[in-house]
């Protein structure tokens, strides 16, 4: 059938099926202008709300009884913290997970089971969590008493003491988080070993080189992008997780930041008090939002408002900075 | 012969070599570089090789023809053990390169394929620069020495006639390059670790015409040094690049002759046919 010869029952289904694809493209179109408009209309609420209550000593400021004196000091030392740890906890351990099971294991039913348990684990509730790092860290089962002990280990220029168990302190909070999102940080950076052509590792092979080599040299480098990228969702979601830490305890009023640092300055001038942190008593950002948004008084709730936009600032540095480096990693892997 | 293998076998002693019983050079030919005897080989329960038993020379190149899935590169994988990442493979027979079984457990594969080099079908250059790629293999074997990295690199590139095209821009990514120069590239990288037996699994099948010819006179060049063996698809690129052939017909050895012989006067009806275009 040649061109100038129409072809009704053809001609009537192309036009259906151009409709198809143009209705598809605007259910997508539709549910990306959602998910924004509603991003919208939050950041435009809370900033209103906001307004008037976001200014430098809302930062520089510890909690108080007196809305217009209450600050986030203490949550945001806390947050940050808290999150410093999880990542140094999660990663190796994540990674070494996701390229022992990727790289090492052979297909097996150990290693389907291990899969499958994984797939369930990220899908706990991170409250069951929260109960967790209660019995292991928090109060390491009861094994040492009530009383608690301090063990002191000399690291060369410092001295940690390490309480015993670990009650409710910066480190309790962060290995709690840890096992909360290393399922998902593991099965992330599966996924990314996996995107990885197995022709590449062939080629290694056959250059004479050694499974580490083949690994460190040439899957590594290839699949680092995709794992950071599960790496920041993972920590997005620690950073807004409340729950758990309330399980284990941590305070909604504190005076104090960890390690007693309030400032970059004082980070700078006295380095070592990096090391009471992960033993110090902690807030976040969420527990404080949490209980303001509890307190009667109204003003509070402006109090909480500005909190949100400081936790939504901070989330948005976070994620940039690791979006950066990601990016400079992208650079020189492409196939 | 034993002395150049050394480095390839973990204890000298006791590793199985091979024995022959009758001389094996004379009329022009050149001493035994490859050889397996009753090779079976087996993916799980299902199996692709039987009873190969031949003997490959040095420096020749041998071409292995059949049709898809006749197992020519499953066999060609045994000769660097690339089958060994496969899981659920085994093998019964023995495979001999320099006289030395390779799959003698005190053999180390990675020495071994140190020794075997391997061109694929499909190019595949890492995501690194031309330089990069090619001083891979030496770099992973110890060599830190930039100017020896160097002279590395540049021979290697030279010996794949790849030299010339590349030589002003070594530190540009090696995407840059075009197919049939990503695929020299892969040879050059290969040559880079000093192999003495190159193994080539369809290396032009994705290639134009203009690049497949510098392929095959690549080939006739590097046959001067290497032990060859090819795999392809392309009967006159057999006919023109190899000294013997084998025909390859559900996992067996159907025919392995004089190249000339094979396709001028064949034996077996069944190579005939192959070799007409009758089937395949």
């Amino acid at each position: 059938m040649s061109l100038n010869q129409p072809d009704a029952e053809f001609e009537s289904h192309l036009a259906f099926r151009n409709f198809l694809g143009k209705a598809f493209g605007i259910v997508c179109m539709v549910s990306t202008w959602f998910s924004i408009g509603a991003l919208v209309v939050l950041l435009a609420s809370v900033s209103w709300q906001a307004s008037g209550w976001l200014n430098w000593s809302f930062i520089t400021n510890y909690d108080s009884r007196h809305p217009e004196q209450a600050g986030v000091l203490a949550g945001l030392w806390g947050s940050l913290w808290l999150i410093f740890f999880t990542t140094i906890f999660t990663v190796p351990v994540g990674i070494g997970a996701a390229v022992y099971l990727e790289e090492y294991t052979q297909n097996g039913w150990i290693k389907r089971f291990i899969q499958v348990n994984l797939s369930n684990l990220a899908g706990v509730p991170s409250i069951v969590y929260g109960i967790l790092g209660l019995t292991v860290f928090v109060r390491m089962f009861g094994l040492f008493g009530t009383k608690e002990r301090v063990i002191e280990l000399s690291l060369f220029v410092l001295t940690l003491e390490i309480p015993v168990p670990f009650g409710t302190t910066v480190l309790s909070g962060a290995l709690t988080l840890s096992l909360l999102i290393l399922p998902v940080v593991i099965v992330a950076s599966q996924e990314s070993l996996r995107a990885v052509p197995s022709s590449i590792r062939h080629a290694s092979y056959a250059l004479a080189a050694t499974r580490w080599q083949t690994i460190r040299h040439q899957v590594l480098p290839s699949a680092l992008p995709g794992m950071l990228t599960g790496v920041i969702l993972a920590i997005s979601r620690a950073i807004g997780e409340t729950a758990p830490l309330v399980i284990i305890g941590a305070l909604t009023y504190v005076a104090a930041t960890p390690g007693d640092i309030e400032s970059p300055a004082d980070l700078l001038r006295n380095p070592g008090s990096v090391a009471e942190v992960p033993f110090s008593e902690f807030t976040t950002l969420p527990i404080q939002i949490f209980n303001w948004v509890k307190l009667p008084n109204s003003d509070f709730q402006h109090v909480a408002a500005a909190s949100i936009l400081v936790l939504l600032i901070f989330l948005l540095v976070l994620n940039g900075v690791v979006i950066y480096v990601r990016n400079r990693f992208q650079k020189n892997v492409r196939w | 012969m034993l002395k150049k293998l050394e480095p390839m076998i973990n204890q000298t002693p006791q590793v199985t070599v091979r024995e022959t019983s009758e001389p094996e050079v004379g009329n022009g030919l050149t001493p035994v570089k490859i050889e397996t005897r009753q090779l079976d080989f087996f993916y799980g329960s299902n199996q692709v090789l039987f009873d190969i038993s031949m003997q490959i020379r040095e420096r020749s190149v041998t071409a292995l023809i059949g049709p898809s899935g006749c197992g020519k590169s499953t066999f060609l994988r045994t000769i660097n053990r690339m089958n060994d990442i496969v899981e659920g493979t085994s093998h019964t027979g023995q495979v001999f390169v320099d006289d030395v079984e390779i799959y003698d457990p005190r053999v180390d594969v990675v020495a071994l394929r140190k020794r075997v080099g391997m061109v694929f079908q499909k190019s595949i250059p890492f995501p690194k620069s031309i330089f990069d790629n090619v001083a891979y293999g030496p770099r992973i074997a110890g060599n830190r020495n930039k100017k020896s990295l160097r002279e590395i690199v540049e021979h290697s590139l030279k010996q794949a006639a790849l030299w010339d095209e590349v030589k002003d821009r070594l530190h540009d990514s090696a995407m840059t390059l075009s197919g049939g120069q990503q695929q020299r590239l892969c040879i050059a990288r290969a040559l880079s670790t000093g192999p003495d037996v190159l193994l080539m699994d369809e290396p032009a099948s994705a290639l134009d015409p203009g690049s497949t010819s510098k392929i095959e006179d690549l080939i006739f060049e590097l046959k001067e040094k290497y032990t060859i063996v090819i795999v392809t698809h392309n009967m006159q690129q057999a006919a023109r690049v190899s000294d013997e052939t084998a025909f390859f017909f559900e996992g067996q050895v159907i025919e392995f002759e004089k190249t000339k012989q094979l396709f001028t006067n064949p034996r077996e009806k069944r190579t005939e046919d192959y070799v007409t275009g009758r089937f395949g």
